[in-house]
């Protein structure tokens, strides 16, 4: 790729607009043209010259992504963890790794799914007891996840397990790339008390990874895992739109097939949040508004949702004027957690026998009953409630830390008993 | 504020903050309660001609520095995170505020500047014998006993009011009566011939409660007078409140984070607890929340034409709801955090010696104080049913 003279951005998006009326085509074929925008760097400005980028600014890139959006053009793929795994790849993989990988997520050619989370290490993450044993050139993997949204589409795992149980907990694990489609790899879906099946579990029998698909270091894997979470982190803040595909041409009736996959395991998280929104329609069609004891609930209710939209939109506003964090930026999950809860409880009292309802005369088809039974989720998701007001104690108020039973070799840490023992 | 303090107005806060530290230790709280005045003259004077606090939300022109409700707010939280004792709430927020909502240019130019410059302290007189907001002010059709008759010389004023903060110190009552049209506000001079007031013993000794008995006092009617400046002074003086309750409230939350911290039993500090460490982080969620929205009642009044305007109320506006919204938020983390603080701090906590006590009196005043958390949750509420019901209605 030639170097470029530096150029202001209104000079980079107005080169964008002209490549895009030069080469764009609504009836090109998704994979040919996501192909094309990989080549060009302009799909993943932001991402390094050397891999399908142009190095630039991520401000430059949202403005580049504005011109796609005015233009109507389709961008490289988005959705799912796969911006997870380039993100980490990106920081952590080796030059074989990003040219091997980094082109087919862009182009949405492959799946990718995250295999952190255990049967026996949910919160304490870093005490994964999946192993991972060198043999040869390969390293072979026994042990479960759960928790995998969209395994059962993906090509590729981002694994954590352990290599060394005789180094301290952190210290032992190690980063892979796992090719899913091998006879050592179970998955299984998972059930949920709403209805639902989001995620995976997934089981490990002697499954093979070659050697040369360890990210970083052995060892390292904490450090790397570090930068996928944070990621993920990152799009847990940003709010999910169902984006609705309404452009014609063939290349968007393939976009839609890639979007209803994606976006399937997330229909039900506007009632796990607690659907605040309905209340006072549901509290005018009930008579509910009209009684003084509901009406307090609905008022502390409306009371937290606009205290803690508030509250996010100052952490936003210090963040854009490039002020220190303050504690007003690191509530939310919290804030959504006890938003979630009292709106599953005004609901309950403002529907009443209603809200059990899930059938053909149900109200709203059902909805009230999905917001009940999806409510639970909010606060153990992404970190539970528990795990939440540690951090805010610890990182925030400055709090010291619960005295550690996990320091040690990790192979003499006391562990769940429930969990199938594999360090032997 | 945009949801952020601007370079200027997080100046003002710390020259404010600098000041109540030196002036206002618990040191010269405990002093000043145990008096019958509560406050000290010289650091109002300085409060108000050094600093300017007084008038810092008042026009230019009246000897005032031309802020507006965001600075009041500042100065308010500042007050309360130091429990500062003195005339402020009651002269500077309701009185003056009255005054520019209900006087006349003259009657503003007349008695505006010696509030403003502190030399004059006014207070306002509102709920009659109950004490209670909901029925006597949060209603639309308030009506008071105290009647203001007109005569040839002037209105003569009869009733009692209750309740009223600061009376005792005050030179100047502003008074809401009902008169021959409808609801005005009055100014009665505190040596007035008829008026008399008795303090009167509260469990709060920061902030001075009194009975005012008018009889043929003599009162002078402020003449843009209008029923609803009522509701937008509660909005006001809840606002105002509920940002000096988010002050006291931070002051207890960092009370009891320094003393879990210093505190060891069983060879650990407390603070290392996950019985404390969750409570005090559900603690700062909750103050947090309730500063958001105190904040956000103050830009709301900010933007609103009604700060400027002589009280023409806008349907649909939301000055009320979030002004009642802030006020129920910041009633309950206040007490919240005054209950926490005392349990965390144990047995000591319990003492008269111990400062807890201070600012959990002050909690207890501020939340029953232009209303209970409960009724402004309804007020609040109402207000929001209002304007889907002019949404609806204008579509």
């Amino acid at each position: 790729m030639q170097s470029q003279q530096p150029q202001s951005t209104q000079e980079i998006t107005q080169h964008v607009h002209q490549w895009l009326s030069e080469n764009w085509d609504p009836e090109a074929d998704l994979v040919q043209w996501r192909t094309l925008l990989a080549e060009s760097g302009w799909g993943a400005a932001h991402w390094p010259e050397d891999y399908f980028g142009k190095g630039l600014s991520v401000e430059v890139s949202a403005a580049i992504e504005d011109v796609f959006a005015e233009f109507g053009a389709v961008g490289t793929a988005q959705t799912g963890v796969r911006m997870l795994a380039a993100a980490t790849l990106l920081e952590h993989g080796n030059h074989e790794q990003k040219r091997q990988y980094l082109r087919r997520i862009l182009t949405g050619e492959d799946h990718w799914c995250q295999l952190f989370s255990e049967p026996g290490s949910g919160s304490d993450l870093a005490g994964a007891t999946t192993r991972a044993d060198l043999d040869g050139d390969e390293y072979i993997i026994n042990g479960q996840k759960v928790w995998n949204t969209s395994a059962h589409h993906a090509h590729y795992g981002l694994l954590i397990a352990r290599t060394d149980w005789d180094e301290a907990k952190h210290k032992g694990l190690s980063y892979f790339i796992l090719d899913m489609h091998q006879p050592g790899v179970e998955v299984r879906q998972l059930s949920q008390m709403n209805g639902h099946a989001s995620f995976n579990e997934v089981f490990f029998t002697d499954a093979r990874i070659p050697r040369e698909n360890l990210i970083s270091t052995a060892g390292n894997g904490w450090q790397v895992a570090m930068t996928t979470l944070a990621h993920e982190r990152r799009s847990f803040d940003r709010s999910r739109e169902n984006k609705k595909v309404k452009q014609k041409g063939r290349i968007f009736v393939e976009l839609k097939k890639e979007l209803d996959i994606s976006n399937e395991p997330y229909t039900w998280y506007p009632q796990r949040a607690g659907r605040v929104d309905l209340v006072m329609q549901r509290a005018e069609e009930t008579g509910a508004i009209n009684d003084p004891v509901q009406r307090q609930e609905i008022a502390r209710l409306h009371i937290l949702s606009e205290s803690a939209k508030w509250t996010a939109q100052r952490a936003k506003a210090a963040q854009k004027a490039g002020k220190p964090q303050g504690p007003e930026g690191s509530l939310g999950k919290l804030a959504a957690s006890e938003i979630a809860r009292l709106a599953a409880r005004v609901h309950t009292n403002i529907s009443a026998n209603d809200a059990l309802l899930t059938g053909p005369t149900s109200v709203h088809d059902g909805v009230v009953a999905e917001i009940l039974v999806s409510v639970p989720a909010v606060s153990i998701a992404g970190g539970t409630d528990e795990i939440q007001r540690n951090i805010v104690a610890e990182r925030v108020l400055g709090l010291p830390k619960e005295p550690r039973f996990d320091e040690g070799p990790f192979r003499n840490v006391q562990r769940n008993s429930a969990a199938k023992d594999t360090s032997k | 504020m945009a949801f952020i303090f601007t370079e200027d107005q997080e100046q003002f806060r710390d020259s404010v903050s600098r000041f109540l530290k030196d002036k206002s230790s618990t040191v010269d709280v405990r002093r000043l309660m145990a008096t019958a005045q509560g406050f000290d003259p010289k650091v109002w004077q300085q409060l108000s001609q050094q600093l300017g606090m007084t008038g810092v939300h008042m026009p230019e022109e009246l000897g005032g520095a031309g802020f507006g409700p965001v600075e009041m707010a500042i100065v308010c939280e500042e007050m309360g995170k130091s429990l500062y004792c003195g005339p402020y709430f009651a002269s500077a927020v309701c009185a003056a505020n009255a005054l520019r909502l209900a006087g006349d240019e003259l009657q503003q130019e007349t008695l505006l500047p010696e509030i403003i410059s502190g030399e004059k302290i006014a207070c306002l007189a509102v709920t009659e014998d109950r004490g209670m907001w909901t029925d006597e002010v949060f209603s639309t059709t308030a009506t008071f006993s105290s009647k203001a008759k007109r005569t040839d010389n002037g209105h003569l004023l009869n009733g009692r009011k209750r309740f009223v903060v600061d009376a005792c110190n005050a030179d100047t009552l502003i008074v809401v009566a009902n008169d021959d049209q409808g609801i005005g506000f009055f100014v009665v001079d505190a040596t007035a011939q008829g008026v008399s007031i008795t303090a009167l013993d509260s469990m709060d000794p920061t902030r001075k409660l009194a009975d005012v008995q008018f009889t043929d006092s003599p009162a002078q009617r402020l003449n843009n007078s209008k029923p609803e400046q009522l509701r937008l002074l509660v909005d006001i003086a809840s606002t105002a409140l509920a940002n000096e309750m988010v002050g006291g409230a931070q002051t207890l939350l960092d009370s009891a984070l320094s003393y879990t911290q210093l505190r060891f039993q069983f060879g650990r500090s407390i603070a290392s607890f996950q019985a404390i460490k969750h409570r005090l982080a559900d603690l700062l969620l909750e103050l947090e929340l309730a500063k958001s929205a105190a904040y956000q009642a103050a830009q709301t009044l900010a933007d609103s034409a009604l700060w400027s305007a002589n009280g023409q109320i806008a349907h649909g506006d939301k000055v009320t709801e979030h002004a009642s919204l802030a006020k129920a938020a910041a009633s309950e983390v206040y007490l919240h955090a005054a209950l926490e603080c005392i349990q965390m701090h144990g047995g000591i906590g319990f003492t008269w010696e111990n400062d807890t006590h201070l600012w959990f009196k002050r909690a207890k005043s501020s939340e029953v104080f232009l209303g209970t958390p409960a009724e402004h949750r309804e007020r609040m509420l109402t207000a929001l049913c209002a304007q889907s019901t002019d949404l609806r209605n204008s579509a």
